[in-house]
């Protein structure tokens, strides 16, 4: 376990304990849709000018429904499209002018673990293959250490190397399968990890088992995350801090307990209220609060704030003026609404 | 058979109880002893292995389970909607009519038309080239001898019994112009087309946003209310179940095994197994960074189920007793499981906390 003590401190001390490891700052991202002989149809308004900073060791949630901007945002963090504006400064470097060259080797500290593992794992490969890929890319381990280190990065993720490491994807379970691409990401001992929706598609049971893997990760090797799921229960498992987007926009952000108890952006309540809740203790269970109307088209947004037209305290000034992300109390919550709740 | 029909029903099946002395509705539909077996390369894969439940009027039974527990094939094999290798026995009796075995001609008139289903993804159960209006008024065609004019009148009613807002413009559109939350609604109205008796929901909410699960989901309980419809509603979500179900069926390895009315059940949790299913769920109001208690080990192989109680080589109540499979019973009123060794009893499991940290030891 030498070799991941080590990463767990350089991942602890590199960066000074009050810079952030991630800093996005006013980022954009933008699709042009074609329409019938490649004519420019629209601008589809995918993330719209988000900034927020994540510190070492510390989990991002981002939750949101489908089409708020969730995946892109993640996409644009690790440079999969370079983004339109904005800065993505990690640790320290701002990734959206580096170069090709510079950004592999940065990607070794920023992996990504996505919704199927079956799709994200070479269907051919065996597994301690798949797993030593990035080690043959980011490192230069010989044969027989990558050997020993697949080993370490398998039982680290509570698979038996012995059984396992000889196996194809196709003959694990979704669970196992997604082990396997958590113990391929942690393999060059990166710093942040980008989860979208990474226990979505599992069972509940094999879900609570990769929750509590990834915590038992971020204790053992001082991992960051920036977690994405639009499941608002799982995010809360999981996270110290909350990023509600609407729209390709930050609705909120801020501390999760304090977000979950008392939501300032009326679409953060609206959330809240939609999921059925079940006390396991008592068995008690509260009926959802439907929101009415329909998510507006990221390729029309609304003027002014893009959740009014679901909004039950939209005032005219909400069609007018765009709120801006406004800090509230001094927790590091930002809201952005002209009429913040409770305030 | 129109809504008033159905009133006429309605008050016929309350008759029927009244005359029983019961305060329960009549049974809509009984399944007994169902049992569904796939043959695929030479092994006998044991989906269902001996289900009972009768789902009654304008109820909800919810059937919950994971992956591979038998709960989608359970219902499936109701309508004939399984592969040939597919061998169903026992018997699920609508009304006075037996499905099981059922020649297709006579279960199509069935299809559809008593019972109806909405599937989980609504993108691919709806024909991509035709306008959402024409599909609705195919299923009215299917059911009903209307002319165009009275079978597009009933489509863009039920449009908007479903609440597609602008239904007659969405009538022309098509699926794909459509979001996922207005297709369930079209699906929905495409199901509710004939009147069924029987609604049955597949994880219907499953590939929906939160915001748009919570409207489809009151949605189909206002429905259910005005059209006095019965539901079946599989799905993995035990919250949910909990919200709109009133009798809940927890299914492992092809059978029921904790079954009772849904606040009697969450309340009293006696299977280890539906107790692991509530531990593993985060909550909203849990602490972050929590952990989950979790149980090890893998659903079993419908193929060669363990001996005995299929829960039994996860469960931490296990014992030498669950090798012998237990009964589904009725062991307090109204509550039926199949388990030895139940949560809470005096002796085998101990305090809940005691469970939980049993639980624990065991990932």
């Amino acid at each position: 376990m030498t070799v991941i003590d080590e990463a767990a401190r350089t991942a602890r001390e590199e960066p000074s304990s009050t810079a952030p490891l991630l800093s996005v700052r006013n980022l954009v991202q933008e699709y042009v849709t074609r329409g019938p002989g490649g004519v420019k149809a629209g601008v589809v308004h995918a993330v719209s000018d988000v900034s927020f900073d994540l510190m070492p060791g510390e989990t991002l949630g981002v939750v949101g429904e489908t089409g708020s901007g969730k995946s892109t945002l993640a996409r644009a963090i690790i440079q999969v499209e370079r983004p339109v504006s904005g800065e993505v400064v990690f640790q320290g470097q701002d990734l959206v002018t580096l170069d090709r060259r510079k950004l592999k080797a940065t990607r070794a500290r920023m992996q990504m673990v996505y919704q199927d593992p079956f799709g994200s794992l070479n269907p051919r490969w065996r597994i301690e293959d798949v797993v030593a890929e990035p080690l043959v890319g980011h490192t230069d381990l010989t044969k027989d250490e990558r050997g020993a280190r697949v080993d370490e990065l398998l039982d680290l993720v509570g698979l038996d190397p012995r059984q396992y490491r000889r196996r194809r994807p196709m003959e694990l379970s979704g669970g196992q399968a997604q082990r396997v691409a958590i113990a391929r990401a942690i393999a060059p001992e990166p710093a942040l990890i980008i989860c979208d929706e990474a226990v979505s598609s599992l069972d509940v049971l094999i879900q609570a088992q990769v929750l509590n893997l990834f915590e038992k990760l971020r204790a053992d090797l001082g991992l960051s995350y920036v977690f994405i799921a639009h499941d608002l229960a799982t995010v809360k498992q999981v996270s110290d801090r909350v990023a509600v987007m609407h729209l390709g926009q930050l609705a909120e952000v801020g501390p999760a307990a304090e977000i979950y108890q008392a939501p300032k952006h009326p679409y953060t309540r609206a959330l809240l209220g939609s999921v059925p809740v079940l006390d396991p203790a008592t068995g008690a269970a509260r009926r959802p609060v439907p929101l009415t109307g329909e998510p507006p088209s990221p390729l029309n947004p609304p003027s002014g704030c893009r959740f009014r037209t679901r909004c039950p305290i939209a005032q005219d000034v909400c069609a007018e003026v765009e709120p801006r992300p406004t800090p509230i109390g001094d927790g590091g919550r930002r809201v952005a609404c002209h009429f913040p709740l409770g305030e | 058979m129109t809504t008033q029909d159905r009133m006429i029903d309605l008050a016929s099946a309350d008759d029927a109880t009244a005359h029983d002395g019961g305060d329960e509705p009549a049974p809509v539909l009984t399944v007994q002893d169902l049992r569904v077996t796939f043959s695929r390369g030479g092994r006998t894969i044991r989906a269902v292995n001996g289900l009972n439940y009768q789902l009654r009027a304008g109820r909800t039974l919810a059937i919950i389970g994971e992956s591979g527990s038998g709960k989608s094939v359970s219902v499936r094999a109701l309508l004939g909607l399984l592969p040939p290798s597919a061998f169903v026995s026992g018997s699920a009796r609508l009304g006075q009519t037996e499905l099981v075995g059922l020649n297709e001609k006579a279960m199509r008139a069935i299809r559809g038309d008593e019972i109806a289903m909405v599937f989980q993804d609504p993108a691919r159960s709806l024909n991509p080239t035709m306008n959402v209006g024409q599909q609705i008024t195919e299923a009215i065609g299917m059911h009903q001898r209307l002319d165009k004019k009275a079978a597009t009148d009933r489509a863009v009613e039920l449009m908007k019994l479903v609440r597609l807002p602008a239904a007659e413009r969405r009538f022309e559109e098509y699926p794909h112009q459509l979001s996922g939350g207005m297709r369930q609604r079209v699906m929905i109205a495409i199901a509710l087309a004939s009147d069924p008796k029987v609604l049955i929901a597949d994880e219907a909410t499953t590939a929906l946003d939160v915001t748009t699960q919570a409207q489809i989901m009151e949605l189909l309980a206002d429905l259910q209310d005005r059209l006095g419809t019965s539901v079946i509603m599989i799905s993995h979500d035990l919250g949910l179940a909990a919200c709109y179900a009133d009798e809940v069926l927890v299914m492992y390895g092809g059978k029921a095994v904790e079954q009772a009315p849904a606040a009697t059940l969450f309340s009293h949790v006696r299977m280890p197994y539906t107790k692991a299913l509530l531990g593993s769920i985060p909550q909203l109001t849990t602490p972050s960074h929590g952990l989950l208690s979790v149980i090890g080990g893998q659903p079993p192989d419908l193929a060669s189920l363990p001996q005995g109680c299929a829960f039994r080589p996860r469960c931490p109540n296990a014992s030498d007793q669950c090798l012998t499979e237990p009964a589904l019973t009725e062991h307090e009123p109204g509550h039926r499981y199949a388990c030895w060794h139940p949560v809470g009893a005096a002796g085998a499991g101990g305090s809940a906390d005691g469970d939980r940290a049993r639980v624990e030891e065991v990932s």
